[in-house]
C-alpha cells in the first residue's frame, strides 16, 4: 500500500512509517500484529493513534524505538526519521536516537521506573549521563520538571513505591521531556491522572511543544483527549489502520463502522443514563483492505455489505436495538 | 460522624437490607517519608467514613495522588490503617483477622489492582492465575473438564479469546492485562469487588462491555462494588453513588446524576470543567480555572454560611445536605480544609501558585525552563 498521506503544514515529515508488518513467531501460533500500517508525522504536528485494545499500537511504538524484543519481528516495511532509516541503524547511532531524538512513554510508565532509586536520582542521572550537566545544575532542572507535571519538589527524595499511581506516571512524563527530544512518543500516558492534571499537563506538553517545535505520536484510548489534542489521526483495527484524517474530521465525520462504535460509545455526562454497547457481539472485521480517500485527507479502508450489519444488528433484541442506537449514530 | 444514608433506596438493584456490605469509618493512614531517621510523614487519608450497601456500586473519584488506592488497600489489607474501623457484612475485620487477611475474607472481598503491569508475576502463564484463584477458593467444579469449562468462561466473559490462556503476562497488549486482573478476582465469586482503575486501558467499545458485565454481576449476583475511575462519564453510567476525595478526605458524596449535574465542592466543580470534550475544544479558560482553584484552596465563603440547620466550621469536616435528601447528596462545609502536608496534592504544586495559596493565584503558562518561585514547602 502506496497511499501517502500530506501531514499537518508544509513540514517535512519528522518521522515516515511505510508499510510495516510486526509478527510475534510463537511456537504455536504466530500473531501478526501490525499489518502494512503506514503514516507520516510532519515537523511539530501531533499525530493520535487510537484503535481496539490488542490491536498493535505499542507495537507501533516499540518498533519506531526499535525495542521489539525476540518472538517479534518486523517483517516488512520501513521506518524512517528525519530522513535517516531507523531499522538500519547500528547500536551506537540507536543510543543517542534514544535520548537525543525520541524519547517515549510507555504504557507500563507506572511500573518502568526504578525501584531502589529515588525520582530525584533518576532524574539527575538523565541530565548528568545525556546533557552532561553536573549535579547540582541536574537537581535544580529536576525541581523543575516535577513542578512541571504537578508534583511537589520536596518528593524528589521519594521511591516509587512511595507515590501514587498517576505521580509515577507524571514522572515519567517529566522524564521523557527532560531533554527535549525531536519527536515524543506517549502510549497511554494519563491513565490514572484526575481530568484536572490531566488537562493541564497536556496543556504544558502542547505549550511546549509549540515553543520547541517537537512532533508527538499520541497514543490513547480516550477519544476527547486525543481529539482536542492531535492535529492528525488514525484509527486501527487488527494491526490494520481502518481510518485516517484531520482529528476533527475524524470526531464529526466518521465513515468506518469500527471508528462510528468508537466515536458513540462514551457514555454523556448529561441526559439520562442510556444503555450503550461497544460493536455488538460477534462483529469482527477480516481482510481489511487498503484504505481509499473519501475526501481530502480523509482516507478510510472500504467496508462491504457483511460489516454493514452492524447497523441492523446481528441478532437484535429490543434491548440491543435501544444500545445500537447509543453506539451507532 | 457516619450517617445512615443507605436507607432509602433508590430503585436500583436488588432490595437491601439495612447492613452495609462494607463500611469504613473514621479510617485514617499516614506514611512515613524521606529517610530513615525522618519524622515527615504524607497524610494519605483522614477521617474516610464510607458505606457500601449490598448490590450497591459506588464510584470513588478524585485528584491524582489523593489517597484511592490507598482507602482500596487497607480495605483489601494490603496497608494497615493508621486509625479507623473496617466492616465487611457487618464484621469488624481489623479486630477479626488482626495481622492479614484470612483466606476467608479473600472469598468474600477481592481486588482489581491499577497497575496491570506490575500485578500479574511474569513467570506464569494466564490460565495459572485464574486456575489458582480457582482452586484457592473452591470454585473450579469437580473435574479438570468443568475447571476448563469454568476458565474458557471467565475468558469469554472479559472479551478475550480461549488460547490466551497459555500466554505469559508479557505477550499480552496492556488492555488485555487489565481484562485478566478482571477475571482473576471474578473467578472468586467475591460479595465485594474493589476496583482500581480497571478500564483505563481498554478502548471504549470493550470498555462499555465491561461496565455493562459489572452492572450484570451486581444486578444477578448482588456483588458490592467501589469502583475507582477518572472517568467521571463512566462513573455516571454505572455507578448509583459516586465519592469524592481530595487530599486524602472525601468532600462529596451523592447519587451519580445529581451529583455530576449539581456538583457543590469547589474541587467536584473544577473536576467536572475539565472533563475532555471534543465540542468545546479549545474552551480550557485560565481564568475561570484560576478562580476554582482559588476557591478550592482558599475559599472564604460556603453556600450554607446563614443557614441555621447547617452550621458551617472551618475546624470541623461537616457535611451540608445538598438538595433533596432522597438524592443523599452531601458535601463538606467549604470553609473546612485538610491540613497543610495532606496528600499528594497536584493543586498545591501548581508552579503559577505563589509562595502561599492565599496569597492569590497568577495564570501562567510557561516554558519550564524559566525559574519558578519555589513553592515553600509545605
Ligand atoms: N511478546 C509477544 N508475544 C506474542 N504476542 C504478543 C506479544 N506482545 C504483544 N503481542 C500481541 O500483539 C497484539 C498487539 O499488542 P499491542 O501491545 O501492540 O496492542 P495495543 O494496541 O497496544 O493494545 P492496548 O491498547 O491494549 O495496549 C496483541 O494481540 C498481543 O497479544
Ligand atoms: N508506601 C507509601 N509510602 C509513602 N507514601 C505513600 C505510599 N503509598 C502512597 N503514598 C502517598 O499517599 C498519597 C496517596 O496515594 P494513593 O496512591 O492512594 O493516591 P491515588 O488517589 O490512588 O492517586 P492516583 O489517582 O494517582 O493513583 C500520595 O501522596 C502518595 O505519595
Ligand atoms: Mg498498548
Ligand atoms: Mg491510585
Amino acid at each position: 500500500m502506496t497511499v501517502s498521506q500530506t501531514s499537518f503544514g508544509s513540514h517535512e515529515p519528522v518521522l515516515d512509517v511505510q508499510d510495516l508488518t510486526v509478527k510475534y513467531i510463537g511456537d504455536s501460533r504466530s500473531t501478526t500484529a501490525v499489518d502494512r500500517v503506514s503514516f507520516s508525522i510532519g515537523t511539530g504536528e501531533v499525530f493520535g493513534l487510537a484503535g481496539e485494545s490488542g490491536c498493535g499500537k505499542s507495537t507501533i511504538a516499540n518498533s519506531i524505538m526499535r525495542l521489539l524484543k525476540d518472538p517479534a519481528k518486523i517483517a516488512a516495511g520501513s521506518i524512517s526519521f528525519g530522513g535517516r532509516d531507523v531499522l538500519a541503524m547500528s547500536p551506537e547511532e540507536l543510543r543517542r536516537f534514544r535520548w537525543q531524538d525520541v524519547a517515549m512513554v510507555f504504557q507500563s510508565a507506572m511500573n518502568s521506573l526504578n525501584p531502589v532509586l529515588t525520582i530525584g536520582e533518576q532524574i539527575v542521572d538523565i541530565f548528568t549521563t545525556h546533557a552532561g550537566l553536573s549535579r547540582k545544575e541536574s537537581l535544580r532542572r529536576a525541581g523543575e520538571l516535577l513542578e512541571l507535571v504537578r508534583i511537589d519538589p520536596a518528593r524528589l527524595k521519594s521511591y516509587p513505591h512511595q507515590l501514587s499511581g498517576g505521580m509515577r506516571q507524571r514522572a515519567v512524563i517529566a522524564m521523557a521531556v527532560a531533554l527535549k527530544p525531536s519527536l515524543l512518543i506517549l502510549d497511554e500516558p494519563t491513565t490514572a491522572l484526575d481530568v484536572v492534571v490531566q488537562q493541564e499537563i497536556m496543556a504544558q506538553i502542547k505549550e511546549l511543544q509549540r515553543e520547541l517545535g517537537f512532533s508527538v505520536l499520541f497514543i490513547t484510548h480516550d477519544m476527547s483527549l486525543m481529539v482536542e489534542l492531535s492535529h492528525r489521526m488514525a484509527v486501527m483495527y487488527g494491526g490494520r489502520i481502518v481510518e485516517t484524517a484531520r482529528a476533527h474530521d475524524v470526531y464529526a465525520d466518521p465513515r468506518h463502522p469500527y471508528t462510528q462504535a468508537l466515536m458513540g460509545a462514551f457514555p454523556p455526562l448529561t441526559g439520562p443514563r442510556v444503555p450503550l454497547s461497544g460493536l455488538p457481539d460477534g462483529v469482527k472485521f477480516r481482510n481489511i483492505p487498503d484504505l481509499a480517500e473519501v475526501a481530502p485527507g480523509h482516507l478510510v479502508a472500504p467496508f462491504g455489505a457483511g460489516d454493514l450489519s452492524i447497523a441492523h444488528g446481528t441478532q437484535a433484541t429490543d434491548d440491543e436495538d435501544a444500545a445500537l442506537e447509543g453506539a451507532i449514530r | 460522624m457516619s450517617h445512615s444514608m443507605l436507607s432509602t433506596s433508590t430503585g436500583s438493584g436488588p432490595a437491601r437490607t439495612d447492613t452495609p456490605a462494607l463500611e469504613v469509618r473514621g479510617l485514617g493512614k499516614s506514611f512515613p517519608i524521606g529517610g530513615l531517621f525522618s519524622r515527615d510523614s504524607v497524610r494519605a487519608l483522614h477521617g474516610v467514613d464510607l458505606a457500601i450497601g449490598r448490590g450497591e456500586i459506588v464510584a470513588l473519584v478524585g485528584e491524582s495522588g489523593s489517597g484511592k488506592s490507598t482507602l482500596a488497600r487497607c480495605v483489601a489489607r494490603l496497608e494497615r490503617p493508621s486509625e479507623g474501623s473496617i466492616l465487611l457484612d457487618g464484621t469488624d475485620v481489623l479486630k477479626r483477622d488482626r495481622f492479614q487477611a484470612s483466606r476467608a475474607f479473600r472469598s468474600q472481598l477481592q481486588m482489581v489492582f491499577q497497575d496491570p503491569f506490575g500485578s500479574l508475576n511474569p513467570a506464569h502463564r494466564i490460565g495459572h492465575f485464574l486456575r489458582r484463584s480457582l482452586a484457592i477458593h473452591g470454585k473450579g467444579g469437580r473435574s479438570e473438564t468443568e475447571t476448563q469449562a469454568r476458565l474458557e468462561q471467565l475468558m469469554d466473559t472479559v472479551g478475550l479469546q480461549t488460547d490466551m490462556l497459555d500466554s505469559y503476562p508479557h505477550e499480552l497488549s496492556g488492555g488485555q492485562r487489565q481484562r485478566v486482573a478482571i477475571a482473576r478476582a471474578l473467578a472468586v465469586e467475591p460479595q465485594v469487588i474493589l476496583a482500581d482503575e480497571p478500564t483505563s486501558m481498554l478502548d471504549v467499545s470493550v470498555r462499555i462491555g465491561v461496565l455493562n458485565l459489572m452492572r450484570r454481576l451486581r444486578d444477578e449476583q448482588g456483588i458490592s462494588m467501589l469502583y475507582i475511575t477518572h472517568d467521571l462519564a463512566s462513573a455516571r453510567y454505572l455507578a448509583d453513588r459516586t465519592a469524592v476525595m481530595f487530599a486524602g478526605e472525601l468532600v462529596e458524596e451523592g447519587e451519580s446524576l445529581d451529583l455530576l449535574a449539581n456538583p457543590a465542592h469547589p474541587y467536584t466543580q473544577l473536576l467536572v470543567s475539565a472533563v475532555p470534550d471534543p465540542a468545546r475544544a479549545g474552551s480550557y479558560d485560565p481564568v475561570r480555572r484560576a478562580e476554582l482553584r482559588q476557591a478550592v484552596m482558599a475559599s472564604t465563603s460556603c453556600a450554607f454560611d446563614g443557614d441555621p440547620d447547617q452550621p458551617c466550621s472551618g475546624d470541623q469536616p461537616v457535611r451540608h445536605q445538598v438538595g433533596d435528601p432522597g438524592n443523599r447528596h452531601w458535601v463538606r462545609c467549604h470553609l473546612y480544609r485538610p491540613r497543610a502536608g495532606a496528600g499528594g496534592h497536584a493543586l498545591a504544586a501548581d508552579p503559577a501558585a505563589g509562595p502561599s495559596a492565599d496569597a492569590g493565584i497568577s495564570v501562567h503558562a510557561g516554558p519550564p525552563a524559566s525559574a519558578h518561585p519555589r513553592k515553600a514547602s509545605a
